[in-house]
């Protein structure tokens, strides 16, 4: 698990990676960047198996009819990938890697509030994902992730692990959320105020706020589908006077708020590259603070943009569609502020940036027909069609996960030491771009034609854009495995990365790299904000104990 | 206040002082806590779907819970919530002995509750009040019935689930009075597991005329 050549003079200073060593080591600690490294092995294994499972589907859908699995095999896949890329891997991802990581350094703490607890949510993690995945794949789960009733309660494949493994991944979320509200409250450093607060510790509040107050109606919920599927209790099932809308609304009341928990990290990650490669201090530094807590805020109320075709009153799906609306409003204004803070600053390109200038543009398009989804006339006619299919994946995967990479290239110097090779880097993260638009943009044309998600066949006329479809994913891929090369050859042959390789003005660049088991010489003061690039390089103004 | 003596050696390397390290504790527990509100929130927005579905099936049913057994639990949770602040004030006070006392109370109090709630259920089950699919008693039929047993078995089940949970909390915190952890520098434990405690209360005050009295 730890990159290990002690020889090396990357790692001649004593720093979390060699302070302990062994499995055990790893296995007990209470280190929030090792808790940080553990997530990025589990979640990246987690988007490996998500991933796997997605090509199968874009293989199966190469041509009309059945082309290497069955409808019910089809079934299963998309349930595979939807329940692991959601609750493996884009849900835990940000937080529990750069959260874990990064907050503590960003607000000069020694760790977050409850070590043991954060340690806790790796093995809630651990457990949860074992059940799921053993569930899915031993029960052949075909609900997809959405566990909808009354088929989830009917359906004759074995749905009660995957939902109780759904719950205790989601008791992970729910501590690792607390946990950093609390370290966030209480372990500022002196100097540290909330308006000198990083974006990403703001981004990273905001989606905490949700992962707490959101997931226990979901974890309910859950259990509550799996009560009736054990017992038959009939609390979702018509059959006995239940309601199977009611599932929907509390279902939604979660998993709506959570497509936040997934792209507000993700907003928090660019707001500290788009500074750092722009050497500029945020334009709009509250504006784009408080549009986090606005998406928050706004986002508990706006669930009903899930039910515009299940039955629900026009007056109803009206507000909600316009609640929804007003998403895109607090985005917008992060958008605009992260596009002037680039006006006139001296912008590195680097692979980090390319991918920031990926996520802007995916996010705009994807957000913009998110606007036209919640518009209720227009979204009868997308419902359930790929339209719909391609618009999440521009936020999930255009959004979040270009973030993610401009986060993970940004980062991984001060998180292992280490260069990678940045010219592979910049190529890897143009094809990677590309392939990204190869794949969905295709996607949105189908939706709009009526092609239904979920089915494993298709009429001819929509062959050909499938087929782009599925040669972009081939090449998103196999983007990802360059990436994936790089990375670990740099912790095997990368150049030493030094404390500060972007010359960053963030406070968690005011360590070595990586850093020591104490985070820091002593407890940092700051009498300036973050990014602030006529400031003198961080890392000069600390004092000892 | 830090240098308090039961407060020696409780402080963690990455807090500043003992007065940041009991804010966060506490502000750790009151989160947990309003998670705990949004799992029960769920049936309770159940509860009143389905009320507002059934009006009749429910009212009809609600007048098979056992009211006088309700009554009676609900005096003695509100007591255990006295005795459970009487412990937090001697715990500040460092009297260890008193706070094993009445800790002892409040989870004798926790263990009636359980057995009355026990007599219920034996009751119900015997008569065939029960959820869903399971319900067959003749006394009283009709839609939305058998969902109010539903429900009140879910509710109910769920918050004897905590009041065990408590009667565990409370017992170790105990134990731990017991050895004379607690002081004026320290007494976090108890406070916060009081304040558990005082929410299985909190919920059962709304259970108890939701599902027996209106």
């Amino acid at each position: 698990m730890s990159p290990s050549p002690a020889s090396s003079p990357v790692y001649n200073t004593p720093n979390y990676l060699n302070a302990e060593k062994g499995v055990r080591s790893w296995l007990t600690t209470l280190d929030h960047k090792r808790i940080g490294v553990i997530y990025l092995v589990l979640t990246l294994t987690g988007f490996f198996l998500g991933g796997v499972f997605a090509l199968l589907l874009r293989l199966e859908l190469l041509t009309p009819g059945p082309t290497i699995m069955d409808a019910m095999t089809y079934n299963r896949m998309f349930t595979l990938h939807g329940v692991i890329m959601i609750f493996l891997f884009m849900i835990p991802a940000i937080p529990g890697i750069f959260g874990n990581f990064f907050l503590p350094l960003m607000i000069g703490a020694q760790d977050v509030a409850f070590p043991r607890i954060n340690l806790l949510s790796v093995y809630l993690y651990l457990l949860g994902a074992a059940i799921a995945v053993w569930g899915m794949i031993h029960g052949g789960t075909d609900t997809g992730w959405t566990f909808y009733t009354p088929y989830s309660t009917t359906t004759v494949t074995t749905v009660a692990p995957v939902l109780l493994g759904a719950f205790i991944l989601g008791m992970g979320s729910i501590v690792t959320g607390l946990n950093f509200i609390v370290t966030i409250h209480t372990l500022r450093a002196p100097g540290v105020t909330w308006m000198r607060l990083p974006l990403f510790a703001w981004a990273m509040y905001a989606t905490s706020v949700i992962q707490v107050l959101a997931t226990p109606v979901l974890g309910m919920t859950l259990l509550l589908v799996a009560v009736e599927r054990v017992f038959g209790f009939g609390i979702f099932d018509p059959a006995r006077g239940g309601d199977p809308v009611l599932f929907q609304h509390l279902f939604w009341f979660y998993s709506h708020p959570a497509v936040y928990i997934m792209i507000l990290p993700a907003m928090g990650i660019v707001s500290e590259v788009v500074q750092t490669f722009a050497r500029k201090n945020m334009f709009g530094y509250k504006a784009v603070a408080f549009s986090s807590l606005g998406i928050a805020f706004v986002g508990f109320f706006v669930w009903g943009h899930h039910l515009f075709t299940s039955g629900q009153s026009t007056f109803a799906s009206g507000v909600f569609g316009v609640l929804s609306m007003f998403v895109g409003l607090f985005t917008a204004i992060k958008v605009f502020n992260w596009t002037a803070t680039m006006y006139q600053g001296a912008i590195q390109v680097s692979a980090s940036f390319v991918y920031f200038l990926g996520f802007l543009y995916f996010l705009v398009f994807g957000g913009l027909t998110g606007i036209a989804l919640s518009t209720v006339s227009l979204d009868v006619h997308w419902q359930d069609t790929y339209f719909v299919v391609a618009h999440f994946h521009f936020i999930m995967v255009g959004g979040t996960i270009m973030s993610f990479l401009a986060g993970l290239h940004y980062w991984w110097p001060k998180m292992f030491g280490r260069m990678y090779s940045e010219r592979w880097a910049l190529a890897a993260s143009v094809l990677v771009i590309l392939g990204f638009n190869a794949t969905f943009i295709p996607q949105f044309l189908l939706g709009n034609m009526g092609m239904p998600r979920r089915y494993y066949s298709y009429p001819q006329q929509f062959q050909s854009l499938n087929v782009a479809s599925t040669a972009g994913a081939t090449l998103l891929a196999f983007g990802f495995g360059i990436i994936l090369t790089y990375l670990i050859a740099s912790l095997v042959k990368g150049r030493a990365a030094g404390p500060n390789p972007w010359r960053s003005r963030g406070y968690e660049w005011n360590t070595p790299s990586p850093p020591g088991v104490e985070n820091f010489p002593g407890t940092p003061v700051y009498d300036h904000g973050p990014h602030e690039y006529h400031e003198p390089v961080a890392g000069e103004v600390t004092r000892a104990h | 206040m830090h240098t308090e003596a039961a407060a020696q050696g409780r402080l963690a390397h990455h807090f500043p002082d003992m007065k940041t390290q009991e804010h966060a504790a506490r502000m750790g527990m009151w989160l947990f806590l309003s998670t705990e509100i949004l799992l029960f929130a769920v049936l309770f927005t159940a509860y009143g779907l389905y009320r507002f579905l059934f009006p009749l099936g429910f009212e009809e049913a609600s007048k098979l819970a056992h009211v006088t057994m309700g009554a009676t639990n609900t005096v003695v949770l509100i007591t255990s919530s006295l005795t459970v602040a009487l412990a937090i004030h001697h715990a500040r006070k460092g009297e260890n002995r008193k706070v094993v006392g009445l800790l002892a109370i409040t989870i004798a109090f926790g263990a009636l509750f359980m057995v009355l709630k026990g007599f219920e259920y034996y009751h119900h089950f015997q008569d065939g009040q029960l959820p869903g699919r399971f319900y067959h008693y003749a006394g009283v039929t009709g839609p939305g019935v058998s969902m109010y047993f539903t429900v009140y078995f879910l509710m109910t089940g769920l918050h004897g689930l905590h009041v065990l949970i408590g009667m565990g909390l409370l017992t170790w915190v105990a134990v731990r009075a017991a050895r004379g952890h607690f002081g004026p520098g320290y007494s976090t434990p108890v406070e916060l597991s009081g304040l558990y405690w005082h929410l299985i209360d909190l919920i059962w005050i709304f259970l108890f005329p939701l599902l027996y009295l209106v």
